[in-house]
């Protein structure tokens, strides 16, 4: 086989890689390339070339620790599914484009945690990659029995890798938007799995039953070789520790490789493609694992010693002769290698420029047209993915010759392993912190340099590993006397112990700031917040709409811009002339970005267009002092609107009131014309009867006209005391005052109606005190003694009427009293007598003859006065009492 | 033709006068109540053909009588004529609703009223 022919081969292969890919990206939406096989097949890149040829060497050499590679992702494959599907949730909604992105958003967006796990993923996949480009070298010189040029210019693996940069930069990278699915990638992926699937599974049934017979047979055989029982079992409890550790390494690195990232959660199109994966993808790894024992017991046997084990897939169809095997075994084994090397390159392309490039330097000068933007994205990450794979060539070159596979492959997933504490503690616990990450990481990553790189670099001096130098409990190799694991596992051990430790403590004796509290409750409660998605953040800011736009529009264009936020708008019923945009706003504007540049350069671009404020303490001061206000706000409300209850209840009272004093005045108008009438009939009636009836008897003539000269008297009178009420109710009456003395004005009183109490045979009888001196007008006094004395003749006892009258001084008052032994008033009418009009209403009496208003006359006369009037039932008739302020000379003297 | 029965219930004595003078020169015979009370005590032995009936009157009011009047079959016969210086549509609707038969106010015309009292009773 000549290396012209092999390069001949190789190119066809690749050739119809690039076909494949071409017709994938075609047909985006074909069944061909969207459907769960073939995602479950892309994430067996998983299995790269160390499976395809370090599995068999280290079969060979230490027995069934191989296994453990495949193991932990069996036994971690039913949490990986929930687990994924959390993941997969967070980054859709987030546009994660890869690991990097994905913690570090986690963590508040940090830059710094970003750049961290970037190079250190970096740093620890650039020898793996070199290993696979170490193992298409090997096996293409195996293959073609020649010996390594030792020139750059003749290695055939240097014109490999530049192909495989060349593929992967065209097909990685054809959209800004890292996020945007790659079909063309994920549909080769997939391809070259079942490639080398089936290549290995036929290389496997050729060793088993065409060399040997069977499986039994071959294990027969190998019996006879040396240390078979010690390579065919676990080795006691420390070999169980041992495999332990191994499992957790890959456990690990099948949530947390890059790739493996990329291809399960970036390039997934639909949960439902993980129900598929649960079964497939540890059927699939059973399979790759069925003939590694048989193939490297074979090679034991066949193949002679000192051949690297490594190469047994290949040497042992050579050996046999079978030529066109061996060929398709090295092309297995070379799409083995290329899956990893594209995809990895791409993962870590992506990441270098969103979370190193972008972020910390050329997102500032990105500007000018999404155009340009885009092409200098897509640029830098074309460069990203050359630089990448050429620097793992040098690391193939110049630093791993002398390693196997296997080795290599266990400290890139070490180092990757340490991502794990803040990769699941983001997921599962709330409280996880920026800087717990972060130290976490870098303490993780010093254990693990302590631990392999010193021992290695010592290996490597030239005076060789002086034990003496590092015994203790600081021997790198055997950290505090913990010395019966081997060195993966013992740094694995110690470096996850610091790490997770150093995370804790961090994170507890450290508050996180807001923003990481707010990413970690999405994180952790994804599902409840993907119901409502651009709500759920706290923001205080200010930015215009406009700034955003502009922003936007640099790298997704004016009409993807535009449609994004008009959709926007409609989603959340905003006007579309808001000038300032909202937290949603924002967290969209970001999302959109995240997906170009990734999540931390969206969030620095973001930042110079919005102001952007911490709710601080005295902020949340204020807003308690607010609403301290407004509780005495509402202190106040309630007490005015007590006093408007109280002022209504007042108005109703004094509206009730004026109803009843219009009903009063009603009844008293209603009462006055009654009044007015009643003589006016009686004048009526007599002139109708003089005017017609011209035979009148002249005594009854003279009586009709006697009639209407008393009646018109009568009215007379009772408009003189409608007119006198009015004045004392009005307060318009003058009083006249001068010392007068009371019993002087109540004798002076009763000579006109002497005449009266004489012709009705009344007693009147006499009770008074000598001077009793009041300030008073006098003739309004007569004016009170002569109604009571009317009164008392109106009512007392017919043909032996008795009248009293009185005055004494009592209590420092002066008192007049007028006695008549007429019926008692009842109880309740004692006040209601003194109102005008009084009897007209009572109609349970015998009308007295008079106007009805003497009585309420008379009281308004005493109040004038500041006295008072009441009247008092006694066993033998009615008293009325008059009690006026007494007049007291000093006072009188003092004053004037 | 004997000579129709009137009974007038008044408290007013010029009016009652007035009342009694016109109607006895129109052949009626006349009694004079000077409250409800005393008319309903006179309405115990006679039965008038026509009572004139005030309403503000002291012990028993006009409206009170005209009620102990209707509940008396005996004088299912008896037409009520109301003299009041209530004029309000308010007291005339109760009036005639009591049953009266007709209501005049105060002040009245004589002639007016002796016209009325002949109509009721024909």
């Amino acid at each position: 086989m000549t290396s012209g022919f092999m390069i001949l081969i190789l190119l066809v292969y690749l050739g119809l890689l690039v076909g494949a890919a071409q017709l994938a990206e075609r047909k985006q939406n074909s069944k061909w390339t969207n459907n769960p096989y073939v995602y479950t097949l892309s994430l067996a890149v998983y299995c790269s070339a160390w499976t395809y040829y370090g599995s068999v060497g280290m079969a060979a050499n230490s027995g069934l620790e191989y296994l453990t590679t495949y193991l932990g992702p069996v036994i971690a494959f039913p949490a990986w599914i929930v687990i994924m599907r959390k993941i997969i949730r967070i980054s859709r909604v987030n546009k994660i484009s890869g690991i990097a992105d994905f913690i570090s958003l986690r963590y508040g967006n940090s830059r710094t945690l970003g750049a961290l796990v970037t190079i250190i993923v970096t740093l620890s996949l650039l020898p793996y990659i070199g290993l696979q480009l170490k193992a298409i070298s090997e096996t293409f010189h195996v293959v073609t029995r020649t010996s390594d040029a030792g020139s750059l210019l003749g290695d055939t693996s240097a014109y490999v890798a530049l192909a495989l940069a060349a593929f992967a930069s065209f097909y990685g990278t054809r959209y800004g938007d890292a996020t945007q699915k790659r079909r063309g990638i994920v549909s080769v992926i997939a391809l070259e799995s079942v490639v080398k699937l089936f290549i290995f599974l036929l290389l496997g049934a050729y060793v088993t039953w065409g060399i040997f017979n069977g499986f039994g047979d071959i294990y027969q055989q190998a019996q006879a070789i040396e240390g078979f029982r010690e390579k065919t079992s676990i080795g006691g409890l420390e070999g169980g520790f041992n495999w332990f550790f191994y499992c957790m390494l890959s456990l690990f690195a099948i949530f947390l490789l890059p790739h493996q990232f990329l291809m399960t959660v970036v390039e997934n199109n639909r949960e439902k493609h993980l129900q598929t994966a649960i079964w497939l993808f540890p059927l699939y790894l059973l399979l790759c694992n069925l003939f590694i024992f048989p193939i490297a017991w074979g090679g034991n046997l066949l193949v002679e010693g000192g051949a690297n084990a490594d190469m047994f897939a290949l040497l042992i169809p050579m050996q046999q002769g079978q030529e066109l095997l061996a060929i398709l075994v090295f092309l297995g084994g070379f799409s083995a290698a290329v899956s990893m090397i594209i995809v990895s390159s791409i993962a870590l392309s992506t990441m270098l420029t969103n979370n190193l490039l972008i972020p910390y330097g050329l997102v500032r000068s990105l500007s000018g047209s999404p155009d340009t933007n885009n092409q200098r994205i897509v640029r830098s990450r074309r460069i990203a993915i050359f630089v990448i794979v050429v620097l793992s060539y040098i690391s193939y070159r110049y630093f791993l010759q002398s390693h196997t596979l296997v080795s290599v492959g266990m400290v890139a997933f070490l180092v990757v392993a340490q991502l794990a504490p803040a990769f699941f503690g983001g997921i599962f616990w709330r409280r996880g912190s920026m800087r717990g990450a972060l130290y976490g990481i870098l303490a993780g990553v010093a254990v693990c340099a302590y631990t392999l790189v010193v021992p290695f670099l010592l290996h490597a001096s030239p005076s060789g590993f002086d034990s003496d130098r590092w015994t203790g409990f600081l021997n790198p190799l055997a950290l505090f006397g913990l010395d019966y694991l081997e060195p993966i596992p013992h740094a694995l051990f110690w470096s996850l112990l610091v790490n997770t430790s150093v995370y804790l403590v961090v994170t507890v004796s450290r508050k996180g700031n807001y923003r990481e509290r707010n990413y970690a409750e999405m994180y952790v409660d994804i599902d409840q917040y993907i119901t409502h998605h651009e709500n759920a953040f706290i923001w205080r800011g200010t930015a215009y709409i406009s700034d955003i736009r502009k922003v936007l529009v640099r790298f997704l264009g004016e009409e993807k811009s535009s449609r994004a936020l008009r959709i926007f708008n409609l989603k959340y019923n905003i006007p579309p002339d808001t000038t300032m945009a909202d937290a949603r706003l924002i967290k969209f504007a970001e999302n959109l970005l995240t997906g170009h540049i990734g999540s931390a350069s969206a969030k620095i671009l973001l930042q110079g267009v919005t102001k952007e404020d911490k709710i601080s303490l005295p902020e949340v001061l204020s807003i308690l002092e607010e609403s301290k206000e407004n509780l005495a706000i509402n202190r106040k409300l309630r007490a005015t609107s007590r006093e408007l209850e109280e002022i209504s209840r007042r108005l109703r009272e004094a509206n009730q009131s004026l109803i009843q004093k219009d009903k009063q005045k009603d009844d008293f108008l209603d009462t006055v014309t009654h009044e007015l009438r009643t003589p006016i009939t009686a004048i009526r009636a007599a002139t109708e009867i003089l005017h017609d009836d011209d035979d009148i008897p002249e005594p009854v003539r003279r009586q009709f006209l006697q009639n209407i000269i008393s009646e018109s008297d009568r009215l007379n009178r009772l408009i003189d005391k409608i007119l006198d009420l009015e004045r004392f109710e009005s307060g318009r009456q003058k009083l006249m005052l001068e010392m007068i003395d009371l019993t002087d004005v109540a004798r002076g009183s009763v000579e006109p109606l002497f005449q009266l109490i004489r012709s009705q045979n009344i007693s009147l009888h006499w009770q008074t005190a000598n001077q009793v001196m009041v300030m008073a007008d006098a003739e309004r006094m007569v004016q009170v003694v002569t109604n009571l004395l009317s009164n008392s003749i109106k009512f007392c006892k017919k043909d032996s009427g008795v009248i009293r009258v009185g005055t004494h001084v009592a209590d420092g008052r002066a008192q007049l009293w007028v006695f008549n032994n007429g019926p008692a008033i009842p109880d309740a009418e004692t006040e209601a007598i003194f109102d005008k009009f009084y009897q007209s209403d009572n109609q349970t009496t015998r009308k007295p003859v008079g106007s009805g208003l003497g009585l309420a006359i008379t009281r308004q006369i005493v109040e004038l006065h500041q006295g008072s009037i009441r009247v008092e039932n006694q066993p033998d008739g009615v008293t009325f009492i008059v009690e006026l302020p007494i007049f007291n000379a000093d006072e009188k003297n003092t004053d004037s | 033709m004997p000579m129709k029965k009137i009974l007038i219930a008044d408290d007013e004595p010029n009016i009652i006068m007035s009342l009694e003078y016109s109607l006895k020169k129109n052949n009626f015979q006349v009694f004079i109540a000077r409250d409800g009370q005393e008319a309903l005590e006179i309405l115990e032995t006679e039965t008038p053909d026509a009572i004139i009936l005030d309403i503000m009157m002291p012990n028993l009011d006009g409206f009170a009588t005209l009620e102990h009047i209707k509940s008396k079959p005996e004088l299912a016969g008896c037409k009520v004529l109301f003299l009041s210086a209530k004029n309000k549509d308010a007291d005339i609707e109760k009036g005639l609703s009591l049953g009266a038969d007709a209501y005049l106010t105060k002040p009245f015309s004589v002639k007016k009223l002796i016209e009325t009292t002949q109509k009721l009773i024909e």
